[in-house]
């Protein structure tokens, strides 16, 4: 399982350097989706994966019995999800703000704050 | 305890409220300072308390470290947050005359506070998630910031900050996961014991160099800096001197606290690139600087350069470097955000930021280019103000290694930022305005509020040149905290907890072993 998770993450990050690449901002979005859903599950994955065995604690005792899984990953990956999600809506709204502005995607194109590139 | 800790937190967040509460009245911004104030006495007091008392931890909500959240001030944290809230004291009291009341009903006030209380949260956090949430705090507030101008300029500007601090956050992230699955811990004290347990010492050596990526573009160190230049001369000017002085020193803060308490397993193999790093981080920031020529590019292009020095301090790595980078970390703060807010009054008085396009301050009052002459040469490392001593003492320390390359860039880079200070002076300050306008201080509305914080920052810069012994014996009381972490790992988790994992069997004689089993 984690054998095919970490190939997953592979080709997610594969994924979203080249749309990080690509000149449109837009692409560039998407692949900064991919790259953090790519490290919300490499948190997942390094904090043990098990299934079915939610980490819960029988009657009577203090601590789980067996291998559980491991609940701070996910707890991490939640607020990072969030937060994520937070700051993606500022960077989608930020690019609709440029394109309205600037009139154009293209990143080659936005050199107002900076001199143009000569050649 | 945990009060002293976690005030210096509570206030701007308070502050932050009620001034966006008020933002629609122009006592916003009178709260804002306010708030700045009682934030600095606060933050005093936790100084006096970690220079009373040594390293002070204390666990939000009372769940023992290395479980909860833990709070944690040493000597670098303390000296940072408070250098943290001078600056914020400082800018709030400028941007009294430089926000109007537009910008303060867009919430720029709130947003400021915010930003002040996540730079706060990540010297103070003695967790690496708690970092990241702090790091996120501090970035939001900034890109809000950054684009509240609305303008063309703020909007490319703001799209590059964003977009390549956003893939350095997902780098820090996808560490941090990674060092979980190795460690099993996310407490900084924690990390320390637990690194030297990690069977694959390689692997821990990766992660670094993902931390050090991460960091290195908060900080930005040479190759990632391109985000800084491209977005610090666009906002308002209380804006840019708050960026200028704190967020890059957030990422070195990080890199030092990470690269002396957690990756100390691999010196020879992280911190020579380290060393690489800072060197050319200097340098082509202080190249940068050479070729531009409006006043806040070349001041952007400095800070690289400066961030530089600080790297190199940790590089090299030895108590008098790390001295060195202490002091410097706090000299620049000081010099550099007093830099931005004076560009901001030369805009005011000749009405552009293009040096070649703008002349006559010097005539227009000479008490502002000695105003500005004083962190200028600073920056430059003129004695004997405070920038002397911090290039002295790094210098020093590469010479004491036989780093003399090292020592030599130092030292070049130093006198090419001489040679921009003196493109500004003589350009903006000396010649005459081209258009022939006579900027005139004594007519400058608020001038006041402009003034009086770039007054404040310059004796501050005069104090700990003319008199830096108490300053370098404390820099020197701090590097001794980061070189050795027992304070630090004792003050969070107990006193025996760095007995505890000692049990290297094959220190021990046998028979020993041999009665335990029996």
């Amino acid at each position: 399982m984690e054998q095919l998770m970490s190939i997953l993450i592979g080709i997610l990050v594969a994924g979203s350097v080249y749309l990080m690449l690509a000149r449109s901002l837009m692409r560039f979005l998407f692949g900064l989706i991919l790259l953090s859903n790519a490290a919300n599950l490499a948190i997942f994955v390094s904090g043990r994966m098990t299934s079915g065995a939610p980490p819960l604690v029988p009657d009577g005792l203090d601590t789980p019995v067996g291998v559980v899984a491991n609940a701070l990953p996910q707890a991490l990956v939640l607020t990072a999800i969030v937060i994520g999600f937070g700051l993606f809506a500022f960077a989608l709204i930020l690019a609709v703000r440029a394109y309205r502005s600037l009139g154009t995607l293209n990143t080659d194109e936005m050199r107002v704050a900076e001199p143009k590139e000569q050649g | 305890m945990s009060w002293y800790l976690s005030l210096p937190l509570i206030l701007p967040f308070v502050t932050a409220i009620i001034c966006y509460l008020l933002r629609e009245r122009a006592i916003g911004a009178w709260i804002s300072v306010a708030g700045s104030a009682v934030g600095l006495v606060a933050a005093v007091a936790l100084m006096a308390l970690v220079l009373d008392h040594g390293v002070v931890a204390g666990q939000m909500g009372n769940w023992p470290a290395p479980f909860g959240i833990t709070l944690v001030a040493d000597l670098l944290s303390a000296v940072m947050v408070l250098i943290t809230a001078i600056t914020a004291l400082a800018v709030a009291i400028y941007a009294l005359s430089d926000v109007d009341a537009r910008h303060g009903r867009f919430g720029y006030h709130a947003l400021f506070q915010i930003l002040i209380a996540g730079v706060t949260g990540a010297f103070l956090t003695g967790d690496l998630f708690n970092l990241y949430v702090w790091f996120e705090v501090m970035l939001i507030a900034s890109f809000g910031l950054l684009v509240l101008n609305g303008g063309k300029e703020q909007i490319d500007g703001g799209v590059k900050y964003v977009v390549l601090n956003l893939v350095s956050t997902i780098i820090f992230l996808m560490g941090i996961g990674l060092l979980y699955g190795q460690t099993g811990t996310l407490n900084f004290a924690d990390l320390a014991i637990k690194v030297r347990e990690v069977e694959n010492q390689a692997l821990l050596t990766v992660i670094a160099m993902m931390f050090m990526v991460a960091f290195g573009v908060k900080a930005a160190a040479f190759p990632v800096f391109f985000w800084l230049p491209a977005a610090y001369h666009t906002p308002s000017f209380s804006v840019s001197a708050v960026f200028a002085g704190l967020l890059t020193k957030v990422g070195v803060y990080a890199l030092m606290r990470m690269f002396t308490l957690v990756f100390d397993h691999d010196i020879g193999y992280t911190h020579t690139i380290l060393l690489w790093v800072a060197c050319l981080t200097m340098v082509t920031g202080v190249l940068g600087a050479a070729a531009q020529s409006d006043f806040r590019k070349i001041l952007s292009f400095h800070i690289i350069s400066q961030i530089g020095y600080m790297i190199l301090g940790l590089a090299i790595y030895t108590p008098l470097a790390l001295v060195g980078a202490v002091f410097y970390l706090v000299h620049h703060i000081i010099v550099k955000a007093n830099l931005f807010l004076i560009a901001g009054i030369s805009q005011r008085l000749t009405g552009g930021s293009d040096v070649y396009k703008i002349g006559g301050l010097y005539k227009a009052s000479p008490f502002l280019a000695v105003l500005f002459l004083i962190p200028a040469f600073s920056l430059a490392g003129f004695p004997p103000l405070s920038g002397f001593w911090a290039k002295y003492v790094i210098v020093k320390a590469s010479l004491d290694e036989g780093l003399w390359v090292v020592a030599f860039i130092a030292l070049a880079v130093g006198l090419m930022t001489i040679y921009s200070m003196t493109k500004i002076w003589a350009e903006a300050f000396w010649k005459p305005h081209p258009d022939g306008i006579e900027p005139k201080l004594a007519t400058l509305p608020g001038r006041a509020a402009l003034l009086v914080p770039v007054i404040f920052l310059a004796v501050l810069t005069m104090v700990i040149g003319l008199m830096p012994d108490p300053f370098v014996e404390f820099a020197t009381r701090a590097s001794v905290q980061l070189l050795d972490s027992t304070a630090y790992i004792t003050a969070v988790l107990g006193e025996d907890a760095i007995a505890a994992p000692v049990p290297d069997l094959d220190d021990l004689p046998t028979t020993e072993i041999l009665e335990v089993e029996q």
